[in-house]
């Protein structure tokens, strides 16, 4: 098993001439941020020179991802796939979350497609201030004909600029699809115990990424990589099979199985990305559409949670996809802190100087939950967004991490004062147990608010002008 | 500092001269691990590194396949050095309790299906939420309650009798001194009630109220000894002492429930076991919400589970989610824009999620409440003692004609 790499280890293979090249301070800054994947070598211009061509490879080898990062797509829609360095994310962060693509398919009419594509495009939800979106257009070729699917091809591409996946397992059906979207990048789905050599033969004239699709096990998949590999493609996608049903946990162990053997065991040949096709819960017929969406649904959300680095799924249903896009971002964000906002005073609508402040935390979920809150009201008003190091106000009172030392320094460090004609302030109403000692630490007059936000208007509908 | 430790200093000083200030501006570089990675840096750098120019070179030399390349694979046989205690809920009457079956859990060699599905003896085991007074719920979940919602007998039996609850977990929200203050007796009365009505294992949960709880989970515990309830919970704000010997006494379970911090549940343990054998403690991390914090409570459940097979006794105890705080999400019960579809789905979905996410960190037992929700938990629990052969369905999906 590899060991941590230790920001020592790299700073010997670097120049060591402290130039600041890289905008840090010196050499063994810019090992630490290497370390912590805050840095790319290629941010150190003199170790791209030729003199340190040994050093630069040693450096590569040993900042490598055990999973190997492979891009669909070209230019600004450049889509990176996998880039993991480990198995359990708290061991560090997960990189490059798993990419949704949605599948449209060769014998759909135009505006069909057009419609189909748009609503792909523009699916976003708002979540603690990040849009959350889909990212991929997977094209079938369900007519069978070549044709047929060079010429759906070339019409999505002209539709949208997200990255594609051609899905057939016939070559020349491929090859139509690639003649039509080359400049495209996009990524080959799939080759097979049966088509490899051709698929193989299409992914490097086209220089495209590929997948290897061996559903029959992973002996199979792995004789399938290496082949792919033998033959020269370098940038391929496992698709161990994804089946629903009772299939579901032999699935999710296949994942997690891969997984395993090439962050635990630096296996090579499994150091790829992984994907899966929630889809294939449409293989079925006799059910209504409602219970397979709900099956992908949830099928797609164990793979999210186990290691999957793309998914392909047909339905684009609200209620299918939000909680799948919020579970990825939750998933991926940094387990080593927490996600926060800038602390200071916001504005909201046009707020004067009878206007309420109000007061939260810097988490955020508590930020961009109460902000919604107080947009949709309308309200006229300041928020004084208090620095507990990224947590929510019952947890931050509780690791006392919210004191009523921290909310005076922060009023006192904010032009309230003198903006404000009243001395007043709402506090969440689960901090309500700071309020005495916040009256004493800023001699103003404490508010307690409700408990959830969303109670905000009322309160000071009702509150605040009485006070 | 000791004298390998100085002396790599002074040799590090040599390298670089103002190392040790850049060392410090970052602490994360511990002076310990300064110590290890040296002393084997060298065992650890690659020995063998290819150029890039030249694999290239070498590769476009190579002939391609002609055949498929048969390499064979076997997966990597990973032990961890412990086992998770198996805890029994519920006893039969040959077992000095009146239950019709008793259910095991814990008893984990491995993660949850990390290698081989099946490696792991005991299915995870969900129990429905019922509650001993009308509280608010959200819409789509009240639908499939509403008769029974100030009747937690037929509340239970409803759970047992039309939605297969393997457990009952009753909640006895209304002891709690600012609800109803029911009586240790009243809610004593409750409890002998409902065992008299299913026959399937139960839990019984407080209010949160540490001395209340204590004094109704005393008498509860007394009235029915030998029937090997699941008491919820056990904090470490409470007299751990008199709890404990409570349920030992009685031979009753519980759970050891501590607010996502793995050194508190290994705090709470460590108290716990003064008085009570491992075989009676399940510990609960605390369970957040998909979108409200579930990131943390995966990874903490996550971590645990890993704690305890590889050896620490204090984490190796089978864990317990309270999976209905899925409902605390907005998205779960809040009315949105038609496009992200009706509560009455997008609820019963958040709360899947949740379960399903726990389960994959090693959850054992659920606390859950949409029928929908624990029927889809239920049958991907089932599939992993089901099918095991390899799976040789059809899978060219790229071709399939879908008609909505
Ligand atoms: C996730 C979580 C954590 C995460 C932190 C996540 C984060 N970044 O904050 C972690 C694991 C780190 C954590 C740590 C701790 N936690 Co914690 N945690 C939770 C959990 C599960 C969810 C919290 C959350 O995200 N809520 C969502 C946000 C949006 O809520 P919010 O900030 O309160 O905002 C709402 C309201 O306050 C209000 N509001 C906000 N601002 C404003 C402003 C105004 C003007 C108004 C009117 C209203 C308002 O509206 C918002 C929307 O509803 C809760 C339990 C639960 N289910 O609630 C426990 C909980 C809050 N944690 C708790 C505890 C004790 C802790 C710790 C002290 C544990 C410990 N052993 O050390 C630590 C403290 C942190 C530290 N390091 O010192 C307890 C608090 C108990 C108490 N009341 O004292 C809770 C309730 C769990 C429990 N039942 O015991 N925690
Ligand atoms: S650019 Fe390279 S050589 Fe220059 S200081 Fe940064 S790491 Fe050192």
């Amino acid at each position: 098993m590899k060991k941590r790499v230790s920001p020592i280890d790299i700073h010997r293979l670097l120049p060591m001439t402290n130039c600041r090249e890289c905008g840090e301070e010196n050499c063994m800054a810019f090992a630490a941020k290497l370390v912590n994947r805050e840095a790319t070598l290629d941010q150190c211009p003199p170790i791209m020179q030729e003199k340190y061509k040994t050093s630069f490879n040693q450096l590569w080898e040993i900042l490598k991802p055990p999973i190997k990062e492979v891009s669909i797509g070209s230019g600004e829609h450049v889509l990176k796939i996998g880039g993991k360095y480990v198995l359990y994310r708290h061991e560090f962060t997960y990189h490059n979350p798993t990419a949704i693509a949605i599948d449209v398919n060769d014998e759909m009419f135009e505006d069909q497609l057009l419609k189909r594509v748009k609503s792909i495009e523009s699916l976003s939800y708002t979540y603690i201030g990040q849009s959350l979106r889909l990212d991929a257009v997977a094209v079938r070729s369900v007519s069978g004909d070549s044709k047929t699917f060079g010429k759906a091809v070339m019409k999505i591409s002209s539709m949208t600029e997200l990255p594609l996946i051609l899905c057939s397992t016939e070559p020349d059906i491929m090859e139509a699809g690639l003649v039509s979207s080359s400049e495209r990048r996009p990524l080959i789905y799939a080759a097979t115990a049966r088509n490899w050599k051709e698929m193989a033969e299409l992914a490097t004239m086209y220089n495209c990424p590929i997948v290897a699709s061996a559903p029959e096990g992973l002996s199979q998949l792995r004789s399938l990589i290496k082949t792919l590999n033998d033959y020269g493609c370098e940038n391929i996608i496992l698709d161990p099979g994804t089946f629903p049903d009772d299939g579901v946990v032999q699935t999710v162990t296949r994942f997690s199985t891969l997984r395993l053997t090439a962050c635990k065991y630096d296996d090579e040949l499994f150091g790829y990305p992984i994907m899966g096709v929630p889809m294939t819960v449409w293989m079925e017929k006799d059910h209504h559409p409602d219970v397979l969406k709900w099956k992908e649904a949830y099928l797609a959300s164990m793979l999210i949670v186990k290691y999957a680095d793309l998914l392909i799924m047909h339905s684009l249903d609200g209620w299918v996809v939000l909680p799948n896009l919020i579970l990825r971002q939750n998933i991926y964000t940094d387990p080593r802190k927490p996600v926060a906002v800038e602390p200071g005073v916001r504005m909201f609508g046009k707020p004067d100087e009878n206007s309420p402040l109000l007061m939260t935390t810097n988490f955020a979920l508590t930020y961009y939950t109460v902000a919604a809150d107080i947009e949709s009201f309308g309200l006229d008003c300041y928020l004084l967004v208090v620095d507990t190091e990224g947590l929510s106000v019952e947890s931050a009172v509780a690791g006392r991490k919210l004191t009523a030392d921290k909310i005076a320094e922060a009023l006192g460090h904010s032009s309230m004062r003198e903006k404000l004609k009243h001395n007043k302030m709402v506090i969440p109403g689960r901090a309500a147990r700071l309020s005495g000692e916040v009256e004493e630490a800023t001699g103003w007059k404490i508010l307690v608010g409700p408990l959830d936000s969303s109670g905000i208007q009322k309160f000071i509908h009702e509150k605040w002008t009485q006070t | 500092m000791d004298e390998i430790t100085s002396r790599l200093r002074d040799a590090l000083k040599k390298i670089q001269p103002n190392i040790f200030d850049t060392l410090d501006k970052y602490q994360e570089i511990e002076l310990h691990d300064v110590e290890l990675e040296i002393d084997e840096l060298e065992l650890f750098l690659p020995q063998i590194v290819r150029p890039i120019t030249s694999v290239i070179e070498e590769e476009s030399k190579r002939r391609k396949p002609t055949e498929l390349i048969q390499v064979s694979y076997a997966p990597p046989d990973v032990k961890y050095n412990a086992k998770i205690t198996e805890v029994i809920l519920g006893a039969t009457k040959a077992e000095g309790g009146s239950r019709d079956r008793r259910l095991v859990i814990g008893g984990e060699t491995s993660p949850p299906l990390q290698l081989n599905e099946a490696s792991n003896p005991h299915p995870p085991v969900i129990s429905l939420d019922v509650f001993d007074t009308k509280i608010p719920l959200a819409k789509p979940v009240k639908a499939h309650f509403s008769d029974v919602l100030e009747d937690p007998v037929s509340w239970a039996k409803l759970a047992v009798e039309k939605f297969n609850a393997e457990m009952v977990n009753l909640h006895l929200v209304s002891i709690d001194p600012m609800v109803k203050d029911t009586s240790p007796a009243e809610a004593s009365k409750t409890v002998e009630n409902i065992l008299q009505a299913v026959k399937v294992p139960i839990a019984v949960g407080g209010c949160g109220d540490p001395h209340k709880d204590l004094q109704v989970f005393e008498r509860i515990a007394d009235v029915t000894k030998g029937e090997r309830i699941l008491f919820n919970s056990v904090t470490l704000d409470m007299d751990i002492r008199r709890m404990a010997e409570s349920i030992k006494k009685n031979e009753h379970v519980v759970i050891a429930f501590t607010p996502m911090d793995m050194n508190k549940a290994r705090e709470l343990n460590r108290k716990l076991f003064e008085y009570l054998p491992p075989e009676q403690i399940v510990i609960d991390t605390t369970t957040a919400a998909l979108g409200y914090g579930l990131d943390y409570a995966y990874t903490i459940m996550e971590r645990t589970r890993l704690a305890g097979l590889m050896g620490d006794a204090e984490l190796a105890q089978p864990m317990a989610s309270g999976t209905t705080n899925a409902w605390a999400a907005r998205e779960a019960w809040m009315k949105m824009p038609p496009e992200w579809g009706p509560s009455e789905l997008r609820g019963p979905i958040w709360e899947t999620v949740t379960a399903l996410t726990l389960l994959l960190a090693g959850v054992d037992y659920f606390m859950m409440m949409h029928p929908a929700a624990v029927k889809t938990v239920k049958d991907v629990i089932k599939s992993v003692s089901g099918k095991r052969e390899m799976i040789d369905r059809p899978y060219d999906w790229t071709r399939i004609i879908i008609g909505e």
